[in-house]
């Protein structure tokens, strides 16, 4: 493919008139005073954890917690019977069950290979309590955007520290890997739709099944 | 033109909706229930009314600094690789993405459900260029199928049912033909349809729901993934985006997505966000193209009072509150903008010369619903009258204001005002049926398209104190005065009990008070 770098001759007139009609439109605005962000009352660690573990359920996603020694059984519950799971490179190795068939994205694999995974076990970077959403920066434990796209299972381990109680407190922690340029996905259950007669059909295009599995600290 | 464009005025198109009963009992359970479950799901969040505010003033901040938010948003998308392109009009919008795909030979695109593109009226035009747009949101899939327009923002098909949808699947999607109308095989088989065209359709566009001048990044927010993998799988990627959509810094997005949610499919987080910056190497499309579109945005950014209009995320919580909107549909509003905020975006972004989008501010009983769940406090209701101020003062004189200046010159003095009122009574004559005029000639059938104006009691108020005052004069016992409530009243520092509570007196003492005075 080629990738066409000038930009149309129309495009700079276009950008000056609208910088203009938009300088005219807006000069002599009074600046506006935001006020301060609402603060609810702050939940423990525990409730944190019950608090997320209601609205994943909530999602009719699966939830799991269970110590770290625990986790390679859990994982192999969630996967089920899943041929070709998709690992990504930064999942450490005790986190899997023993003679796992895995699929590495090393080199690269195509869409179409990508299709023939059954499922993928990814890490994230924070979730909320709140509204038991699941945030990817798609760092080494979570593999860029299609691994976690493509394949009907998505088990999801998410470490209990990484659970904050609101949106705010997510973004704001997600601020490093954003001004890193890092691209991210939040999840709040499995893809579902309500397009018909306003019935809600779960699992449309993304993953089917959401397993959310938390490391009990 | 653009799909902003109506057809008709309001009434003349509504018309053909609320005469359908299917139609209403569809919007009636659809919007019934997406305004109790938001209810709930705002009810969660004591802070509300702060959130709401402070998304007011987070999109007034964009606003009014908007030249510098775009050029930050444009350096930062080149910086990370992206190209960005400035659009004033649809026309000009569509040439771009036209260019975009014929240089790379593309035939089909897949598409991101996109107010915008519609608002451009995107697909057409790339057909025109022997280029193939696929819709792949499972509401715009089927109204794309059958050739058909969005009537909700949310639930673009929500005027067809199962048994249609299933018919219509059976007939156009390829290898399909015995599908039952269960909403889950329907949704399956839209999921087989689209599933090769994402692996490998090599071109996507998508619109933005919010832009990070800061960081250069772009969000789209989706239930179904077929947004995600449209971002995701393509080897390109056009983006367009209003203008208004761009705020300042990465934190600007929380608020956000706390209010978008909870009033738009009244969910406490929608199932998939995704947030991109430019071109992340070796992850999704390794071509980005934004679209800055302006499309009449700066005149509704340059009127002061309307600007409040250019804070709208999109979330259609005003049209699922909205009793015009909940009999009509969205078809009516003849606009991809339906609803209160159709009614008030429509006309400013066409500039109020459209005389069917002129139409579109007296779509209201202004009850204030719209304004209530407004999760950016758009006082729509307050927009609404003032452009229709606006649209009055373009006609010049008129029934209403020729009305309005007989009536100031009436009722300046009570002669003339009782003199007005005999005249009307003398002609109204051949006016009324049952009590109600249904039909006004010339000028003034206007008032009468839409509403029964009641008749003329036989007699009104000054002409009945008048005769009162007659008959005590010639009783000279009764010492003339205001009715005893009014002297009660004045008497009083509160008013008096039973019209506190009620409002009414009881009739019984009313009439009781009457006979004493007589």
């Amino acid at each position: 493919m080629s990738h066409p770098k000038s930009v149309h001759p129309h495009n700079a007139e276009a950008r000056l008139e609208m910088l203009t009609v938009i300088n005219r439109a807006i000069a002599g605005a009074a600046p506006v005073e935001k006020p301060a962000y609402p603060r609810p009352q702050p939940l423990s660690a525990a409730e944190r954890e019950e608090q997320f573990r209601d609205r994943i359920l909530d999602y009719r996603a699966h939830y799991t917690r269970v110590p770290l020694a625990e986790l390679p059984q859990a994982i192999a519950a969630s996967l089920g019977r899943a041929q070709r799971v998709l690992v990504p490179a930064g999942i450490p190795a005790d986190w899997l069950p023993a003679g796992l068939e895995q699929l590495r994205d090393e080199p690269p694999l195509s869409h179409a290979q990508l299709d023939r995974a059954e499922a993928v076990v990814t890490g994230c970077a924070v979730a909320v309590s709140e509204t038991g959403t699941i945030c990817l920066d798609h760092g080494a434990e979570q593999g860029r955007r299609a691994l976690s796209l493509i394949p009907d299972l998505h088990v999801c381990v998410v470490r209990e520290n990484q659970i904050v109680q609101t949106v705010r407190g997510a973004v704001e922690r997600l601020g490093l890997a954003v001004r890193a340029g890092r691209p991210l996905t939040w999840l709040s259950g499995g893809s579902a739709t309500s397009d018909i007669e306003l019935v809600r059909v779960e699992g449309v295009h993304g993953p089917r099944a959401l397993h959310v599995i938390v490391i009990a600290e | 033109m653009s799909g902003l464009h109506p057809k008709a005025p309001f009434p003349k198109a509504a018309e053909a909706s609320v005469n359908q009963p299917q139609l209403r009992a569809n919007l009636r359970k659809v919007t019934h229930t997406i305004r109790a479950k938001r209810a709930a799901v705002v009810a969660e969040l004591p802070y509300w009314e702060q959130l709401r505010q402070l998304g007011a003033a987070t999109k007034d901040d964009s606003l009014v600094n908007l030249s510098d938010r775009l050029l930050e948003l444009e350096r930062n998308v080149q910086a990370r690789g992206g190209q960005v392109h400035w659009a004033r009009d649809a026309a000009e919008a569509r040439e771009i993405v036209a260019r975009i795909a014929l240089a790379h030979g593309e035939r089909e695109l897949i598409k991101v459900k996109s107010i915008t593109s519609d608002e451009i009226e995107l697909n057409q035009a790339l057909e025109e260029h022997g280029i193939h747009a696929i819709e792949t949101d499972l509401a715009e899939l089927i109204v794309q199928l059958s050739h058909d327009t969005p009537s909700h923002i949310l639930v673009p098909a929500i005027h067809r049912n199962r048994a249609e949808i299933q018919a219509l699947f059976n007939a156009e999607l390829p290898g399909e033909g015995g599908l039952s109308d269960n909403p889950q095989d329907l949704a399956a088989a839209a999921r087989r349809y689209l599933r090769h065209k994402f692996l490998t359709t090599r071109m996507a566009v998508s619109g933005a729901n919010f832009a990070v001048a800061e960081t250069g990044t772009v969000c789209v927010v989706e239930s179904e993934g077929n947004g995600r993998m449209c971002l995701t799988l393509p080897e390109v990627l056009v983006s367009i985006m209003g203008i208004e959509k761009v705020l300042d810094t990465w934190e600007d997005i929380a608020v956000f997505m706390e209010t978008l949610p909870r009033s738009s499919t009244a969910e406490r987080m929608n199932p998939y966000n995704s947030f991109w910056s430019g071109v992340t190497e070796g992850d999704g499309p390794q071509e980005f193209h934004l679209i800055l579109l302006d499309n009449g945005r700066t005149h509704v950014l340059a009127d002061e009072f309307g600007r409040q209009t250019l804070r709208c995320i999109r979330c259609s919580a005003c049209l699922n509150v909205c009793p015009v909107y909940e009999r009509a549909g969205g078809h009516a509003y003849g606009s991809v903008y339906p609803g209160p905020i159709g009614s008030i975006l429509t006309p400013q972004l066409l500039g109020m010369h459209d005389k069917n989008a002129n139409s579109l501010p007296f779509a209201s009983s202004l009850c204030g619903a719209c304004y209530e769940v407004c999760p950016v406090e758009i006082n729509i209701p307050q927009v609404l009258i003032y452009l229709r101020n606006e649209g009055n003062a373009h006609k010049g004189p008129n029934a209403e204001s020729l009305a309005m200046g007989a009536a100031r010159v009436a009722m300046s003095e009570g002669w003339r005002w009782e003199g007005a009122l005999r005249l009307a009574r003398l002609g109204q004559g051949p006016l009324v049926r049952q009590g109600e005029i249904s039909w006004l000639p010339g000028m003034l059938a206007g008032w009468t398209e839409v509403r029964d104006l009641p008749a003329l009691p036989r007699e009104g108020f000054r002409e009945w104190w008048k005769a009162r005052e007659g008959s005590r004069t010639v009783d000279a016992n009764t010492q003339a005065g205001p009715p005893d409530i009014v002297q009660d009243a004045q008497n009083r520092e509160s008013p008096p009990a039973n019209v506190q509570e009620g409002g009414h007196p009881p009739a019984g003492q009313h009439g009781q008070e009457g006979e004493d005075h007589a």
